[in-house]
């Protein structure tokens, strides 16, 4: 899948499993929230770096982007902070979401999309005591992943259609043109996608070993 | 639920993921993307229980690393950012949606639409968004929830007033949300 965000490299922050890379970043951000001192969380934000950077070897603009992505934020946090409380509380509270932002992308960069679907899986297992099939809930994340390509698809070639028939595809008027037989032209899609699937037996309830199903 | 159900949440969660791919537009700091455009839509097409699936499906697929978010990030970095409580209560926002769309829906039009869009798709997600942000901040709520409502109020009402006309409009050609429920039914 060319749209994840996995950086691949043989590195031992790689080779970790992704079950103890979350427990570490959850074990990151309690930390940090619970001694919320400027060396603390200077210390944990240069350990961050170094882990990806040197350990890792990711490539720094991959975390210049997620930095970037949240950079305004911080400014006006800190500015609001400086403002409503101190420059220090303001400090520390940027770099620790600094940090924790960029914990969690050297997880996400170092972790395969299977590797990540497989731990939601395995969390989820317990709910099958209520009722919810664990491989239903592969079925529908790949069925989304599905959807999104054709979702674009579609949205283009409606598009065009009106366009060639001179139709307009802005403003408000645009959005009954377009947007509407988008929807419903999707939903129905789904509608058959999913008759499909149980055409294929998707709905059936797996069979028990040693005895035919209970109705 | 039905394989069918699966099939409309799964597209709703990708119908936000692909609203991620129109540009956003940068009013002051912060783009304002029209992502929850998809949370409103979700909703008031879905009702409640499957519009509140799809988004949390939106959310686990962010979360296992797919760049889905408007500004192109994903992963876990955006739930530990400043703004995880935006994003977190998208799939309570799209529940609020939903539960109200059902109780509108034998009288169900762009004004009871953008009713439920603004209570579910401005007010709720605000409110989670600023408690999460004054909680990981050390701010006030109030301070924080000024800062939202500041970013987000203005592009969220034409979101609200957009996604009003196309749910009524879809009702209208193909609704999903079946049967009314008894609040409406006793009228």
């Amino acid at each position: 899948m060319t749209l994840a965000l996995y950086v691949p490299r043989a590195s031992p922050v790689h080779r970790m499993p992704a079950g103890w890379k979350l427990l570490a970043l959850a074990g990151l951000s309690m930390l940090v929230f619970a001694v919320p001192t400027l060396p603390m969380v200077g210390g944990a934000l240069v350990a961050v770096v170094a882990l990806g950077l040197v350990v890792a070897r990711l490539p720094a603009s991959l975390l210049v982007r997620q930095a970037r992505a949240v950079l305004w934020w911080l400014v006006a946090l800190f500015v609001l902070h400086w403002l409503v409380t101190d420059v220090l509380t303001g400090a520390v509270t940027v770099l620790r979401l600094l940090a924790l932002v960029l914990a969690a992308a050297v997880v996400t960069a170092t972790t395969r999309v299977t590797a990540m679907v497989a731990v939601v899986e395995r969390v989820c297992r317990p709910l099958q005591w209520v009722g919810v099939r664990p491989a239903r809930i592969g079925l529908v994340i790949a069925m989304a992943l599905r959807f999104i390509p054709l979702i674009s698809e579609r949205a283009d070639r409606i598009r065009e259609a009106q366009a060639a028939r001179g139709g307009s595809i802005r403003g408000l008027r645009g959005l009954t043109t377009t947007v509407v037989p988008l929807l419903v032209q999707v939903l129905q899609l789904a509608h058959t996608v999913s008759e499909a699937l149980d055409a294929r037996g998707a709905d059936d309830v797996p069979v028990r070993r040693g005895g035919p199903r209970a109705a | 639920m039905k394989t069918k159900d699966l099939a409309y949440i799964a597209l709703f969660a990708a119908i936000t993921a692909v609203l991620g791919l129109v540009p956003a537009v940068p009013i002051g700091p912060v783009p304002i993307t029209a992502q929850t455009l998809g949370v409103m839509l979700a909703g008031s097409v879905l009702g409640a229980r499957r519009g509140f699936l799809s988004q949390l499906l939106f959310l686990v697929l962010v979360a296992v690393g797919l760049p889905l978010l408007s500004s192109g990030t994903g992963g876990l970095a955006p739930f530990a950012g400043p703004y995880a409580g935006y994003i977190l209560s998208w799939p309570v926002g799209a529940f609020v949606i939903g539960w109200l769309t059902e109780r509108f829906w034998s009288r169900f039009n762009v004004a009871w639409a953008f009713t439920a869009n603004v209570l579910g798709g401005l007010v709720v997600v605000d409110v989670i968004g600023a408690a999460v942000l004054g909680i990981v901040n050390d701010l006030s709520f109030w301070h924080a929830a000024w800062f939202g409502a500041l970013v987000f109020v203005p592009g969220d009402l034409v979101k609200a007033a957009i996604a009003a006309v196309v749910a009524v409009q879809v009702r209208r050609s193909y609704p999903v949300i079946e049967r009314p429920r008894r609040a409406v039914a006793r009228r």
